[in-house]
């Protein structure tokens, strides 16, 4: 049963954050309403090319929460009432300072079920290199109100590799982040991207070195572990059961819609982007095509992102035959370095495996026929 | 017209790098009218990019100038230019041998440098009459009596009647012309029906007539359909064409006779049929003696010279070639190396050369090289009598095989304030320099005289000089002997692979303070791979430095949310880029920075 997921983005931000560089930016009230209607719009206009179920929705951003929950629920009732809906996973990202019990009660009624809030470090110190506002205990406090209305899976987002961080201070962040009592944890590395304020000041930001860095990831995957918190996906980390359904899509190499600007879709075999310009997406959304998607290479470069790794069972009943055995071959070299389990069958890279994964992956890619 | 040969006046203009030399030659074309003025392009001599970007004259050339001196006769005058730089010295004093006096330029702020003296001294042993023009008197800083009397007392030339000029605006430059009309000598007279002698002075390649000879008549004549001889190579050609060396071209003529100097083109294939330094004569009529001086001129360093990518190995061979047919003292065989593929080993005349060849390589000829480090040519006497003469640290005998070791070593003359004598004098020791002598040039400008081996000359010497002394001290030398010395060769061995390509022959001395900055110098550039890399810098099997390349543990991880598949594929691809530029030495790929690098060591990093 093939099931779509969709995802829409939130291009609004009250601040932006030194380190991100996804479309977003501080919007007027009345941009929200007139991104509401276009967003509607365009849900109406690709309802026909998704005939499947929809299993998952996806609200990301830029800042969910910031465009108010009413807005959400009727983009959600919305889909409701123009896709089949079914037993749908509905996630909406937060950030603590746009949550109140407000906001919480028209998620609830909406149908979310599923809330992910950017934490990142529960450490003054860092929260505030990282342009956080808020500290760790509103983090908390939005948790248990969301608890209080229903809504228990919960996915908080944690940080390595920030300014000043040691792995004293990560231990501190984790502690914290387990005594939220939650379901799903993320957990990625600070990126310096082109065009953020951290990239142009990278020389003053007082970063953990390399090794650290290494030594950051390994000891969250390790701690995590020990605490019940399975690992499903290089960056991903979930109590059994609480993987999220919508980004498994992503790294099965499953169809998506996304709507608006900056959002990929996959849809009928075909990859396409709506570009990062909101007047452009508000007046009339045009999609950029990106090629052909779900080949091979596509579809190995995603499996190894995964714990589950690259199974040849799936592999087959895609593709209709083996993953090439010059693929398996190449990983015997890597095997042998304890970066990866390989089997007759599979291959998964470990957490070791994970942090070399660019150089893992791409040799491995050169093996298919 | 009949020719008056008392009014030929043949001369050349030497002088110190920068001291105004192809700038004077392009006034004395104007105010001859050899070439109209919207022709001119500044420096109209120095025909190559290069050239003119770097302020050198790489190739002599000539051009004829008629003038109509004050004294109301026309003389033709021929003006030989000739390279300013050291390396190219043979061919310097081939150019003078081909006249019969030069003008000596020297620049009003700086006074005498290295190469004002070594040009004087080569133009004095040709018994050519000197001619000083002081040059930049515009300049703030000229001081024209000053650099007049340091002439006179250093080099003993009146300096009374020296043109005091500025090349550059061109004033006073036509007193140049009648210093040369009055003060310099016609071509001695020569019998036109003796056996034909015409000294090579340059020779060129052209692509549609061959190689263009350029020669000076010494005695007899020479016209198209004659057959020639050169009396080095034993070479023979049937004249095409004769004639003169215009500004704007070439003119033929009817026939060269005694005296004059012009070019031939005989439909000769490369220039090393026509030898600078030979002599051309008839076969109807064989002059019994060459004239004196020529000799083969031997490459003083050598290098491997590899493409950086092997597919350009075709492209570099024909390149070779092509500059070759233009520069005879270019040397090339194939050689393979196991880290670099299939590249060639060049000889060239000195470092200069070789800087200039690459650049030609990489410029006109678009390719991306990568050179080893430079070696010059050791002799390495054998254990069993024999003697073996080595350019190339692969070649190298086994320790055990070898009696005692000579390198080349050379007399090195640095022209400098006198501030700098112990910072120069520093360098000198730690080069290996034997101090000879220090003479006061004036009261506040010293030549310091030291031995200096060769191969510390050729290892970043003249930019470490240039560093220490902001560029004021000049530099001059040549090789006069070889002497015996304690050699070694010194590998580098990545993973435990000896990598070819970066062995070296060095003294005993420096050898291990070399080693330990090779080591650091690749631990700086190799980056992290997938397993830990042991440098090691050996004597033989004995580990002088080592360093270590720690095991590569994360590259870029690139979050994989919002569902932009497209964006981690162009991660994957830049990886693969990204490795494209290394180039995989046995089990290590380094990067062509870290190679660069090393190779590009010097004392300052």
């Amino acid at each position: 049963m093939i099931m779509t997921g969709i995802y829409i983005h939130i291009p609004f931000c009250k601040a932006k954050c030194p380190y991100c560089d996804f479309y977003s930016f501080r919007p007027e009230e009345k941009e929200k309403d007139s991104y509401l209607k276009a967003v509607l719009l365009c849900l109406e206009e690709y309802k026909a090319m998704i005939t499947d179920e929809v299993d998952t929705i996806y609200f990301g951003g830029g800042t969910p929460s910031f465009f108010g929950g009413e807005r959400i629920r009727e983009v959600i009732s919305h889909i409701r009432n123009n896709y089949r809906l079914k037993n749908a996973e509905i996630t909406v990202e937060c950030n603590p300072s746009s949550v109140d019990e407000k906001l919480v009660k028209s998620l609830k009624n909406a149908g979310v079920n599923r809330i992910s809030m950017g934490m990142q470090s529960a450490v003054t110190k860092e929260r505030k290199a990282l342009g956080r506002v808020s500290d760790g205990e509103k983090v908390k406090e939005c948790v248990e109100l969301f608890k209080k209305h229903g809504i228990d899976n919960i996915s908080l987002d944690l940080m390595l590799g920030v300014p000043y961080q040691t792995p004293e201070s990560l231990d501190k962040s984790i502690n914290f982040l387990l005594s939220c009592d939650i379901k799903h944890i993320s957990a990625y590395m600070l990126k310096l991207e082109e065009d953020t304020a951290f990239y142009d000041m990278q020389e003053n930001l007082s970063l953990p070195d390399e090794d650290t860095v290494c030594d950051l990831y390994l000891q969250t995957v390790e701690r995590l572990r020990d605490e019940g918190f399975l690992q499903y996906e290089v960056s991903n980390f979930a109590k059994e059961g609480y993987e999220s359904r919508h980004n498994l899509k992503y790294w099965h190499c499953e169809e998506y819609l996304g709507i608006g600007p900056s959002a990929h879709s996959f849809l009928n075999g075909r990859r396409f982007y709506f570009p990062r310009d909101f007047e452009s997406f508000i007046n009339s959304p045009t999609p950029v095509p990106d090629g052909d998607g779900g080949n091979e290479e596509e579809y190995i470069m995603l499996a190894l992102r995964l714990n589950e790794g690259l199974q040849n069972k799936e592999f087959k009943s895609r593709f209709k035959k083996d993953i090439s055995r010059n693929v398996f071959k190449k990983a015997e070299i890597f095997a042998n370095q304890g970066l990866l389990t390989l089997s007759e069958e599979s291959i998964a890279l470990n957490e070791k495996g994970f942090l070399l994964s660019n150089t893992i992956i791409s040799e491995l890619l050169e093996g298919v026929d | 017209m009949a020719k008056k040969k008392e009014n030929i006046r043949n001369f050349s203009i030497i002088a110190h790098i920068d001291h105004g030399k192809s700038t004077l030659a392009d006034r004395l074309l104007e105010l001859t009218d050899s070439v109209a003025k919207r022709d001119m392009s500044a420096q109209i001599l120095d025909d190559m990019d290069l050239e003119r970007e770097r302020g050198i004259t790489i190739k002599a050339h000539a051009v004829k100038l008629n003038y109509k001196a004050k004294d109301g006769e026309e003389y033709e005058l021929n003006l030989i230019d000739t390279p300013g730089h050291v390396d190219f010295n043979y061919e310097v004093s081939r150019s003078l041998a081909a006249c019969e006096g030069a003008i000596l330029i020297i620049d009003a702020s700086q006074g005498i440098e290295a190469q004002t003296l070594a040009n004087t001294y080569l133009a004095l042993d040709h018994d050519l009459e000197l001619v000083p023009v002081i040059n930049k008197i515009d300049l703030p800083a000229a001081e024209p009596d000053r650099v007049a009397s340091e002439v006179e007392e250093i080099i003993g030339l009146d300096c009374s009647v020296a043109p005091r000029v500025s090349a550059k605006t061109g004033e006073n430059v036509a007193q140049v012309l009648e210093r040369i009309v009055a003060d310099i000598p016609a071509p001695p007279v020569a019998e036109d029906n003796a056996p034909l002698k015409a000294l090579i002075f340059d020779s060129v390649y052209d692509n549609y007539k061959g190689v263009i000879v350029y020669v000076r008549v010494v005695q007899g004549t020479l016209k198209a359909g004659e057959t020639m001889k050169m009396m080095a190579t034993g070479a023979e050609f049937n004249v095409v064409e004769v004639g003169y060396m215009r500004a704007t071209g070439l003119e033929p003529c009817k026939e060269l006779s005694a005296g004059e100097v012009g070019y031939i083109t005989a439909s000769i294939k490369t220039v090393r049929d026509a030898k600078v330094g030979d002599t051309v004569t008839k076969l109807q009529n064989l002059a019994s003696e060459p004239l004196p001086g020529y000799r083969k001129v031997n490459p003083m360093v050598f290098c491997g010279v590899y493409p950086a990518d092997g597919a350009d190995y075709e492209a570099l061979r024909d390149a070779l070639e092509k500059l070759q047919l233009n520069d005879a003292s270019l040397s090339y065989e194939p050689e393979t190396s196991g880290a670099l593929g299939f590249g060639f080993r060049c000889g060239f005349l000195g470092l200069l050369h070789l800087e200039i060849i690459q650049e030609r390589l990489e410029r006109e000829y678009n390719l991306d090289l990568v050179t080893t480090v430079p070696s010059v040519v050791y002799k390495i006497h054998l254990t069993d009598g024999e003697t073996v003469e080595i350019d190339n640290p692969t070649n190298y005998p086994e320790q055990a095989k070898i009696d005692y070791c000579e390198e080349p070593i050379t007399n090195a003359h640095i022209y400098a304030p006198s501030d700098y004598v112990g910072t120069i004098m520093d360098l000198c020791q730690d080069r290996r320099g034997v101090f000879k002598d220090m003479k006061y040039i004036t009261t506040d400008r010293v030549d310091i005289h030291y031995e200096l081996p060769l191969n510390e000359i050729i290892y970043d010497f003249f930019d470490a000089l240039k560093s220490r002394t902001r560029g004021y001290a000049s530099f001059d030398y040549e090789i006069f002997e070889y002497r015996r010395s304690s050699l070694q060769k010194v590998d580098v061995l990545l993973n435990g692979d000896v990598i070819d390509a970066l062995s070296f022959i060095i003294h005993s001395d420096k050898a291990m303070g070399r080693a330990r900055k090779i080591a650091e110098k690749l631990k700086e550039h190799i980056p992290r791979q997938m397993f830990e890399i042991p440098i090691q810098v050996a004597i033989g099997s004995k580990v002088i430095a080592r360093e270590t390349v720690k095991a590569m543990r994360k590259d870029v991880l690139a979050k994989c949310y919002g569902g932009d598949i497209t964006r981690k594929k162009k991660l994957l691809e830049k990886q693969k880029e990204g490795k494209k530029r290394m180039r995989q030495f046995g089990t290590v790929e380094v990067p062509q920075e870290a190679f660069m690098a090393v190779l590009k060591l010097d004392d300052n990093n």
